[in-house]
């Protein structure tokens, strides 16, 4: 087990690189360089060139990026642009909303998702369980930017129950979390009926049955384990990808976290903090199907390593 | 050729048939009267069991024999009420050691499943749960109707496991479906089946996915277990080798109705029933040198549109004018031996016998 942690960390090192790379590429592909976006178009072009020597972006792409793996490698991500602060405390000081906002939304998923997608298999072709559905299908479909502002402007608008915008008490995630979480909720629902529903047809859920069980044990002890195997695999990564920041939900709601800072920086081509978070990002996502592969080899004996 | 089949089981066996030839004296476990087990599709009624009446007396196996799709199975799965939809028992009774199973409650028959009535299915591999481990799976049949603790199923197992021959049954316990073969799946799944010592035990197909070896060593457990313990068993299969190894008595099926019903012996050396030749004369005979196997013309009916008269008639070697008229009875030929076929009727007993 602690070897096949270990192989896999390892294994993630190449990635980060690669993404760095590509990100490095990318930016210096994309018009328009940080220092004409920061001064605006008011200064002269020599200043600019001042400007870029100093910050070393006259240097060849590779050697730019050969500097910035090095110092990554110390811990040193460098220094935001704009903002005139190490990267790294940024990001360590917009995390922790998005780790709210994560933990909020992914209860929402889970305790509406689950509970739906079960009822539905159990219910099958019922009211209740058309009326799950297209309540998930909604969740799935329905953009996030649209869900949430008609719910900001019904809860917080119209009938002023919750606030609009910001991110000082609890309060504030409600309408966030539900935004965000209804839409895990909808795949989780989905996935967990259809899964549940085919389960149901195996071989050993008769045996169950034969030998005197009751249906409730039987869809809850003999079917929910193996039905959940997949949907436990999507809840851990949908939950890194909620980790990852909800670029969406954050910039609707005015939450400070992962995602706001990462848009943010991509305005203002602020390369060292837009190459900061989307290399802690992919380290969560990496993390997040590690932890995805760790649970299903603890859920499914199959494929335990002996 | 059967006779021999037969002749190879020990010599013990044979006064037990006998004495299930004179059948009527004994304890009736299990008795079906007209069961009729129906399935309503969008494109009709589908009359998977049509009137079948079927009694196993105790410490008997019975064997129904039958091509796929004749009502075996579902004759099974109605002692259960494990029809699915959207089937249904719509006649008949079911008495099982003198208590009526239809009409009882979801509730009731859930305390009759796995307790006094159990089943083996075909597929050892699927009938498992592939999560948890096979001495949880067993146990569980235990503590759902018995109250015992948790050391005590497991020790109840654990001695279950020896007696059906799981070597190493400590280890065993833990251990999960897919980390045993075949044979010892159909082990496990005989262990949970006989585990409450059941008053009947219904093996649906028990040895179908299993090898030739293998198949002899499970036969063997089955019968043996049979003679230590109080259980019937009903055996479900199409395969006459099997029903030759350990059967008392046998019923053949034919689009949910019993064709032909006899001992054992009886069935394989006075053979009546066109239906049961044609089963029969499709085993490939060691003795001799056929290019090509017998089999029974055409196919089996589509239950939505039977034939009229006997269901067989279409692809009956012998039929008569009145076949395609009128349905046969079961007709009493002696030695507990009935057939429903117009040519046993009374005055013409033996009519295409040799």
């Amino acid at each position: 087990m602690a070897k096949y942690i270990i192989k896999r960390i390892l294994v993630a090192f190449p990635v980060l690189v690669a993404v760095s790379l590509i990100l490095f590429i990318m930016l210096n592909v994309v018009p328009g360089d940080p220092v004409t976006v920061m001064m605006r178009e008011h200064i002269k072009p020599e200043l600019i060139e001042v400007f870029k020597e100093r910050m070393g972006l006259n240097e060849p792409i590779f050697v730019q990026f050969g500097k910035y793996v090095l110092n990554a490698l110390r811990g040193d991500f460098g220094m935001s642009y704009k903002l005139k602060r190490d990267v790294s405390a940024l990001i360590l000081e917009a995390f922790p909303h998005t780790i709210k906002l994560a933990i909020y939304a992914a209860l929402v998923a889970w305790f509406i998702g689950i509970p739906a997608g079960i009822f539905s298999a159990v219910k099958q072709n019922t009211l209740v369980d058309r009326a799950f559905m297209s309540f998930s299908l909604m969740g799935v479909s329905l953009p996030v930017f649209w869900a949430g502002l008609l719910m900001q402007y019904l809860f917080a608008f119209k009938l002023g129950w919750l606030p609009v915008t910001g991110y000082y008490s609890p309060k504030y995630y409600v309408l966030p979390a539900i935004v965000l979480g209804w839409q895990s909720a909808g795949t989780i629902a989905r996935l967990t009926r259809s899964n549940l529903l085919e389960v149901m047809k195996n071989d050993y859920i008769r045996t169950a049955r034969a030998k005197g069980l009751g249906e409730a044990v039987v869809v809850v002890s003999h079917a929910l384990k193996n039905a959940m195997l997949p949907v436990v695999t999507m809840m851990a990564m949908q939950v890194a990808g909620l980790l990852g920041g909800a670029v969406m939900t954050e910039s609707i709601f005015g939450i400070p976290g992962l995602g706001r800072i990462t848009v943010d920086a991509m305005g203002t081509r602020d390369m060292p903090l837009l190459q900061g978070s989307v290399l802690f990002i992919t380290a969560i996502i990496i993390i997040g199907n590690m932890v995805a592969d760790l649970l299903y080899a603890f859920l499914d004996p199959r494929i335990r390593v002996e | 050729m059967m006779t021999n089949l037969a002749a190879n089981r020990a010599a013990d066996r044979i006064t037990d048939i006998e004495s299930g030839i004179q059948g009527a004296a004994a304890q009736e476990m299990l008795v079906i009267k007209d069961l009729k087990t129906h399935f309503f599709t969008q494109k009709g009624v589908v009359p998977a069991v049509d009137g079948v009446s079927i009694r196993i007396p105790e410490k008997q196996v019975m064997g129904i024999v039958g091509e796929s799709g004749c009502g075996k199975s579902v004759t099974a799965m109605s002692i259960l009420q494990l029809i699915s939809r959207p089937g249904r028992i719509v006649g008949g009774s079911i008495m099982l050691d003198g208590e009526e199973l239809v009409g009882k409650s979801v509730r009731a028959m859930r305390d009759i499943r796995g307790d006094k009535v159990s089943v083996i299915f075909q597929e050892p591999m699927t009938s498992l749960n592939p999560v948890y481990t096979v001495g949880r799976q067993v146990s569980e049949a235990i503590t759902v109707h018995r109250h015992v603790g948790k050391q005590e199923a497991r020790q109840q197992v654990i001695e279950m496991f020896k007696a059906v021959g799981i070597p190493e049954a400590e280890r065993r316990f833990s251990s999960f479906p897919h980390q045993l073969s075949g044979g010892l799946r159909q082990r496990v799944m005989i262990a949970m089946a006989m585990v409450c010592q059941p008053k009947l035990m219904i093996a649906d197909e028990p040895t179908t996915a299993l090898d030739v070896t293998i198949e002899a060593q499970i036969l063997h457990l089955m019968r043996r277990l049979e003679e230590k313990s109080n259980t019937s068993i009903m055996l479900i299969t199409h395969n006459m080798g099997v029903v030759a190894e350990i059967c008392d008595f046998v019923y053949v099926m034919y689009a949910g109705k019993v064709m032909e019903q006899a001992p054992v012996f009886e069935l394989f050396d006075h053979t009546k029933h066109p239906y049961t030749k044609g089963l029969l004369n499709s085993i490939p005979k060691p003795t001799e040198e056929k290019q090509r196997l017998y089999n029974i013309k055409g196919m089996v009916p589509n239950l939505l549109r039977l034939p009229k008269g006997c269901r067989f008639s279409p692809r009956c070697e012998y039929a008569m004018p009145e076949c395609r008229e009128s349905e046969p009875e079961l007709y009493d030929c002696g030695k507990n031996h009935k057939v429903r076929c117009f040519l046993y009727q009374k005055g013409q007993g033996g009519g295409a016998d040799e």
